[in-house]
């Protein structure tokens, strides 16, 4: 039931609605466009052990609240993310389980927010609650202007943007790439605390390279792999490993128009729980449709003018009879 | 000018009585919302964010309160003036369904306390669907009003207001036409967002005509109902002649809208799945039969003359097209990941009570203002 843009176009084509208004830009740019410091992180799951480092890293850099959802205990367990948990370690398992980054054995996955490049959240978002920062792209959120609507959830191909359901006075929660920490010159701190260098912080233009280099890598062989941060922002450190059996996609290179934070895994990342997604954002395509209707204003203000010609006409003869 | 008149009576009746039982209960879960979150009292979750609140309140309940747009269309730009008694009371009701529409949104969104950031030009997101539907949805509302000022007014005796509101009333009314088009239209382009996640059944880039052309299928079919239950309800005359010819015109649209929504259906190679059944599949197929039941009933003449067909009619319409749209919204809709949404009984009685409002509010004003035409003693 996956829908393509070809179809999405057909119907366009097929139809009339846009004939009359002419049709919108809908010739999108199928090339990702990163903003030159656009900064993101590279999960690599093959890399990935488990330990939940960052999860714990993340709740305390962001004052996240513990959750128990299992059972009654100290631990912290979130079986999923929510408006407590802006990342989360999951596995994937088929049958015994036994092979670390195969389809019939195991795989760990990360989720949070993917810094979209062309965000359906920010498009959605009807107060600019949320924003993507003009230098690094960081897609943020403003309690101050956020009216609650929850837009940006049916939006957002991710289901990222959560909700405080049990408060009163409810906000939404996402991971914001630690842009409190980014600003101060640090990174953030799921990637400062991941020892593995599974979660890599860095400019996206070298996660990119680095993701592709890794691609390259002979399964089974030992190359030296990154730990934290390409950013230059804290000192280099590199650790020897063996390379894994990447499946052939980078997920978050093209998706939805591309996303700054990437991942790398073993196992097809459907089985893993990401979506299959377009190339182009589905916000862009509303967008289209909006922008052709509404640009500048100038179709609604000729119909307006044309109704009150039409209105004032009738009323007058009203009163002349 | 006008030939409306109260039609007076008793105003606490014990239906009324039982209307106002609802809206204390509401009242007090309402209460809770307030208190304790929306996760208090509704089913909604981070998976399906939006419940009947927006479904069924906002989605429907708008295109329901489409009675005093679609007749201002006809009477005032195709010129036909033969319906102009049914415009007050359509008027009256459009009102009550867009203002409560309004009220529901503040119990469902949860920062209502900063609502007024919608109007902060710095904050405007011009990308945001949702922002020219909140725009247009509030400024319809106040518009409505001012086009029912007259009624007021009338009652009040305010002759002088009256006159000088009659010299620019022509802007209200046009007004009145161009910003149901665009709202009504933009309820269907805001689900385009939702991309995958709604199923393509309902996801095309047609919604935006759709759901134009649903809110004026939707606003006719209430026209009869609300015409033909006042006449029972109030012991006037049926107004049989002129509904009759006012479904002639929805034989046109509902043609339309089937022609519009299987052609795409059809361009998109999903008939074969439509046809194949399925919960989501036998849902569409009930929707299209609806509306396809009412237009195979109207086409003949000698049924539009026939109150009860013409009733029933109208109420498959109002079916037809109120399941479009919840089907849009919430049934079409599955963010995956396994969650799941029905909604909860206090839910459910809030909306119930935002219904009996406009009931009890109808009622009350209908005996109290000159709202129905006034019956000639022949
Ligand atoms: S993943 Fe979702 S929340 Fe994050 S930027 Fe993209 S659309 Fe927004
Ligand atoms: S819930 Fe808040 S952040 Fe999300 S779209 Fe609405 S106003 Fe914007
Ligand atoms: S970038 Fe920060 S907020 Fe986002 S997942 Fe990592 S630690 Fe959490």
């Amino acid at each position: 039931m996956k829908i393509r843009r070809r179809d999405f176009l057909k119907g366009i084509a097929s139809g009339g609605v846009l004939a009359v208004i002419g049709k919108p830009d809908l010739a999108l740019a199928t090339e990702r466009q990163y903003q030159p410091g656009a900064l993101g992180i590279l999960y690599d799951a093959t890399l990935c052990v488990g330990c939940q480092s960052c999860m714990v890293a993340c709740k305390k850099a962001n004052n996240m609240p513990m959750e128990r959802t299992r059972a009654p205990g100290v631990w912290d367990d979130p079986v999923d993310l929510s408006s407590s948990t802006l990342n989360i370690i999951k596995k994937y398992q088929h049958g015994e389980g036994q092979v670390k980054d195969s389809v019939d054995g195991y795989s760990f996955v990360k989720r949070h927010c993917m810094h979209c490049v062309e965000p359906s959240c920010v498009s959605a978002c009807p107060v600019s609650a949320l924003t993507k920062d003009k230098e690094n792209g960081i897609v943020g959120y403003n309690k101050e202007r956020c009216i609650g609507c929850r837009y940006c959830q049916i939006a957002c191909p991710f289901n990222i943007p959560k909700f405080q359901w049990d408060d009163p006075t409810p906000e939404i929660v996402k991971c914001q790439l630690c842009s409190h920490l980014v600003e101060k010159g640090g990174i953030s701190a799921c990637c400062e605390a991941c020892p593995t260098g599974a979660s890599l912080f860095g400019p996206v233009e070298s996660l990119i390279n680095e993701a592709k280099r890794r691609q390259q890598m002979v399964p089974g062989k030992y190359y030296d792999f990154p730990i934290s941060d390409l950013s230059g922002r804290t000192s280099p450190e590199f650790k020897s490993r063996m390379a894994a059996k990447y499946v052939p996609e980078i997920y978050g290179e093209y998706e939805v128009g591309g996303t700054q934070v990437l991942h790398m895994a073993g196992v097809p990342f459907n089985k893993l729980g990401f979506p299959d997604l377009p190339h182009e954002s589905y916000a862009s395509i509303s967008d289209g449709i909006q922008y052709a209707i509404y640009k500048g204003m100038v179709y609604p203000i000729v119909v307006l003018g044309g109704l009150i010609y039409m209105v004032n006409k009738r009323e007058g003869g009203d009163k002349e009879e | 000018m006008s030939e409306a008149k109260p039609i007076g009576g008793k105003v606490w009746s014990l239906p009324v009585l039982f209307f106002l039982a609802v809206v204390v209960l509401a009242l007090f879960f309402l209460a809770q919302r307030f208190f304790y979150g929306l996760g208090a009292v509704t089913n909604m979750n981070d998976g399906y964010p939006w419940g009947i609140w927006i479904a069924y309140d906002v989605v429907i309940g708008t295109a329901f309160a489409c009675g005093g747009y679609c007749m201002a269309l006809l009477v005032y730009i195709f010129n036909k003036g033969e319906y102009h008694p049914l415009v007050r009371p359509a008027l009256m009701a459009s009102m009550f369904g867009y203002t409560l529409a309004g009220v529901s949104v503040i119990f469902d969104i949860g920062r209502y306390w900063q609502a007024y950031n919608i109007m902060i030009p710095a904050y405007m997101n011009f990308k945001s669907v949702l922002l020219e539907v909140a725009l247009c949805i509030g400024t319809y509302v106040l518009v409505l009003w001012i086009e029912f000022a007259p009624t007021f007014l009338e009652k009040l005796k305010a002759d002088r207001l009256a006159a000088k509101l009659n010299k620019v009333i022509f802007v209200f009314i046009a007004l009145g036409v161009l910003l149901p088009t665009m709202h009504q239209s933009s309820l269907g382009t805001m689900m385009l967002a939702a991309g995958y996640k709604l199923s393509p059944f309902w996801w095309t880039s047609f919604l935006p005509l759709l759901f134009l052309l649903s809110a004026l299928i939707m606003g006719y079919a209430v026209v009869i109902f609300e015409s033909t239950v006042a006449a029972l309800a109030f012991n006037r005359p049926l107004e049989t002649r002129i509904l009759g010819k006012l479904s002639e015109v929805m034989v046109w649209i509902l043609g339309f809208v089937l022609v519009v929504r299987f052609q795409d259906l059809n361009a998109r190679d999903l008939l074969p799945m439509v046809f194949g059944g399925g919960f989501k599949a036998n849902m569409l197929v009930l929707e299209n039969l609806c509306l396809l039941a009412a237009m195979m009933t109207l086409i003949y003449p000698a049924n539009r003359k026939n109150p009860k067909l013409l009733f029933l009619s109208a109420i498959a319409i109002m079916l037809g097209g109120g399941l479009y749209r919840m089907n849009t919204y919430l049934v079409g809709f599955d963010p995956g990941n396994g969650f799941t949404y029905f909604p909860s009984v206090p839910e459910m009685v809030i909306t119930f009570a935002i219904i009996s409002v406009e009931i009890v509010a109808y009622v009350w004003f209908v005996k109290r203002l000159p709202v129905l035409h006034e019956i000639k003693q022949a």
